[in-house]
């Protein structure tokens, strides 16, 4: 039972990063490379009738986790609260530029949403992937100092950084060397996606110059993560156990490969909708790769006193899970249909739309 | 501990309270709309329809002010009440979980083809994605509001040994006798919100000599749906909610009528008083003899209990601000039907349209709603301390155990700056959308 709703998080969740994931993308490629108004409008065109319904993967994402894993949301929630209120600011300043850059027709006015829309979008893409390197790495559960728990064992604070800026010391923050480099990958990994959804959805004049920039970054990511590989078991000592128990795991690695691979052919494509099924499983093969080395742990305890975060031990009781089976399947069917229909509605390139500007 | 638990209550008073002002009028407007739909799609006379496009664009706004103001809400249980919610989360995390999947989703993904997809969609289907728009935001009430009536009266869960607390019959979330008499207050009380912000305006309209016919349109449509609703606050609901407090809460009861003492040969009703916790008495009263016990038990000479006749432990904290709230609604709410009352009566004469004072006084009153909302949910909140979970969890045993006080007040400046900021904008907007609308419709 555990099982199943772990699974259905983790699925929820990534499909927020690939749903979520293009808008942030759009948001960087609008800030760097979007100079005339007409660019600006067809990306903003692109993300406008989805980004909100894709916000709720969100907020659906940690309803579910509120429900079926209390002890990991409330631990954690509680533990990583500054940088939680820095990404909640974030998510309500983007959200402000998207809503109210149209409303004015002044210059100034357009000038400064459309930059808070664009740092905001790369600062969320930075913090999302340093939550991903902090859950990876673990965090110093019950507030252990000498031996002694300060807190309850689930219970933990993190600062956002430690003196040294490493995640080798006992008291972790959560910037660190490491966990920037996470966030690095998921900023140049998004910017591609992002990229990748504005070539589908529109006609604008810059869809050359993303793909000739998505190649390069590409090659950026491809580093990256090679890097990342290197200094992975230096914070997750065992990262290939559940691979070698279960081969056939081995599927998504191979996915982020496929991905990685597809991207480099960014440019041969002659549909446009390639590139964003490559980012697409991309995303999908890291995050589960990166989920399954880390399993059966939701959260890993850095220190040896309080145990690790589980699937088992932060569950909610199996009455509640078994209870929830049966609306949470309903649910789903709905969300699929309710996104049919808006994906078939707003099909095709959207730059012309009657959207957006109020 | 005591600022610890003290800026966690102002964050979260302060967030939720701002979050409220906008749910309140999002539900009850898409009712609205959805109304002023349907009359175009029967009669196929324009100016319905363009009243449901102006008030669309209000309702977009304020969606998305609900929407940006409401995720910090979810987070809030995990970041400031995490004790709260690891022993919680198995029972409420359900109807929370089930707001996002059923409410959230189906809001969401209509909400964009209900503004922008009249020309792409025609008018009956755009019809159905303002219905279905409608129906997620009040489903998502429902879901709140069952979450809120766990809180005052905990029903089908186990303690287990280890102080877990597990739901055992998940029905009893939705059966339980707290949610319906709220949740129809609720609502009833959020229709009064936007049909005193659609006369409002429409009396706004008419006074400054713009956009005539649509003006006349918002009144009468605000003054009918404003009586309607106004009374149904008040009764059944408000009536049955008291109810509810008196069975399950009477200390709270006790508390919020003023009621220091228990009289002997049934209780008056307060109108005017304030408490004084110094001599345990109300200054300055005026009261009814006899009406509350009428009220409460159809009996004039009912006794009902007093603030003297329990543990002053188990007493509300807050009892003057508790008072205060549960006075400044009804006091509010009879307002409301009072000048709505004679406001139908000149609409009926058809006189309306030209008493002036009527319509600055429907104008004057948009404010008041908000407030009466918000002192209604303050009575809600302020009657259940010192419990979190009534009779189960105190609200100090419930906050974060990591976050310290100087954090928690961080968070809760920068709340307080962006939502200072939030507010401007969303004023200025509104006013744009307001002017905007009636300079086009005089061409």
């Amino acid at each position: 039972m555990e099982l199943f709703w772990y699974i259905a998080l983790a699925m929820m969740l990534i499909t927020y990063v690939i749903l979520d994931g293009y808008d942030f993308g759009a948001g960087i490629i609008h800030l760097f490379l979007a100079k005339t108004e007409k660019d600006k409008k067809s990306i903003t065109k692109a993300i406008g009738p989805f980004w909100d319904a894709n916000e709720v993967w969100l907020i659906a994402a940690g309803g579910v986790l509120f429900f079926a894993f209390p002890k990991l949301y409330a631990s954690a929630f509680s533990g990583f609260y500054l940088p939680l209120m820095i990404v909640l600011w974030l998510i309500i300043f983007r959200a402000i530029g998207l809503e109210f850059r149209g409303q004015v027709n002044n210059e100034l006015w357009k000038g400064f949403w459309d930059r808070a829309f664009g740092v905001s979008s790369l600062l969320l893409a930075l913090f999302f992937g340093t939550a991903l390197g902090n859950v990876v790495r673990g965090v110093n559960l019950g507030g252990v100092v000498d031996g002694e728990s300060l807190y309850e064992p689930i219970y933990f604070f993190l600062p956002l950084w430690n003196s040294e800026f490493s995640p080798l010391n006992i008291h972790p923050g959560v910037l660190d060397w490491f966990t920037v480099l996470i966030g690095l990958i998921a900023v140049v990994a998004l910017t591609i996606h992002g990229g990748n959804w504005i070539v589908l959805k529109t006609k604008a004049s810059i869809n050359e110059k993303i793909k000739n920039l998505n190649f390069l970054l590409t090659i950026v990511l491809f580093a990256l993560i090679l890097v990342s590989f290197g200094v992975w078991s230096l914070v997750d000592p065992n990262p290939f156990q559940n691979f070698l128990d279960y081969p056939i795991l081995w599927i998504f690695p191979l996915l982020t490969l496929v991905g990685i691979g597809g991207l480099f052919n960014v440019k041969r494509f002659k549909k446009d909708g390639y590139g964003f099924l490559f980012s697409s499983v991309f995303l999908a093969g890291a995050l589960t790769s990166s989920a399954i080395s880390i399993f059966p742990n939701l959260l890993p305890s850095t220190n040896e006193i309080n145990p690790s975060l589980t699937i088992h031990n932060a569950a909610a009781g199996f009455y509640g899970l078994n209870a929830g089976l049966s609306w949470f399947f309903i649910a789903i069917v709905l969300v699929a249909i309710y996104m049919i229909v808006q994906y078939r509605v707003f099909k095709g390139k959207l730059d012309d739309i009657d959207y957006g500007e109020h | 501990m005591e600022d610890m638990l003290l800026y966690d209550r102002i964050q979260f008073a302060f967030t939720i309270t701002y979050h409220y002002l906008f749910p309140q009028l999002t539900m009850g407007l898409s009712l609205i709309i959805v109304i002023f739909k349907w009359r175009f799609l029967r009669t196929k006379i324009d100016k319905y329809n363009d009243a449901a496009k102006f008030w669309m664009k209000i309702f977009g706004l304020n969606f998305a002010m609900g929407v940006i103001t409401g995720i910090p809400m979810e987070f809030q249980f995990g970041t400031n009440w995490a004790k709260f919610s690891e022993l919680t989360g198995g029972i409420i995390g359900q109807t929370l979980a089930m707001e996002g999947m059923f409410s959230f989703f189906l809001e969401s993904s209509f909400l964009g083809l209900f503004l922008f997809g009249e020309k792409l969609l025609g008018q009956k289907l755009h019809f159905l994605t303002g219905f279905l728009v409608f129906l997620g935001s009040w489903a998502s009430g429902y879901l709140i509001v069952a979450t809120h009536s766990w809180m005052q009266n905990p029903v089908g869960y186990e303690i287990l040994q280890n102080g877990e607390y597990v739901l055992n019959n998940f029905g009893a979330l939705f059966s339980n006798p707290w949610v319906w008499p709220s949740y129809l207050h609720n609502q009833f009380a959020s229709v009064v919100t936007s049909a005193i912000v659609v006369a409002g305006i429409g009396a706004y309209f008419l006074l400054s000599k713009k956009n005539l016919e649509l003006g006349r349109l918002y009144v009468k449509y605000g003054v009918i749906f404003g009586l309607g609703s106004s009374l149904l606050v008040a009764f059944p609901t408000g009536d049955w909610t008291a109810k509810n407090v008196v069975k399950y809460q009477p200390i709270t009861f006790a508390a919020m009528e003023g009621i220091f003492e228990t009289e002997t040969g049934g209780s008056e009703i307060i109108l005017i008083g304030q408490p004084n916790m110094v001599e345990k008495k109300l200054d300055n009263k005026i009261a009814v003899p006899n009406v509350l016990s009428f009220l409460t038990y159809q009996n004039w000479d009912a006794e009902i209990k007093g603030l003297n006749e329990f543990d002053e432990e188990l007493h509300p904290t807050n009892i003057p601000g508790l008072y205060y709230g549960y006075h400044i609604m009804v006091g509010l709410g009879t307002i409301f039907i009072g000048l709505f009352g004679i406001a139908l009566f000149y609409l009926w004469r058809k006189k309306i349209y030209h008493a002036r004072w009527l319509l600055w006084s429907l104008v004057l009153i948009i404010p008041l709603p908000y407030i009466a909302n918000t002192a209604g949910w303050y009575t809600a909140e302020l009657g259940r301390q010192p419990w979190l979970v009534y009779n189960l969890l105190k609200t100090a045993d419930g906050i974060s155990p990591t976050v310290s006080a100087g954090n928690t007040l961080f968070t809760l400046l920068g709340f307080i700056g962006l939502y200072i900021l939030l507010g401007i904008l969303f004023l200025l907007m509104v006013g744009k959308i307001i002017n905007g609308a009636s300079l086009k419709t005089e061409e």
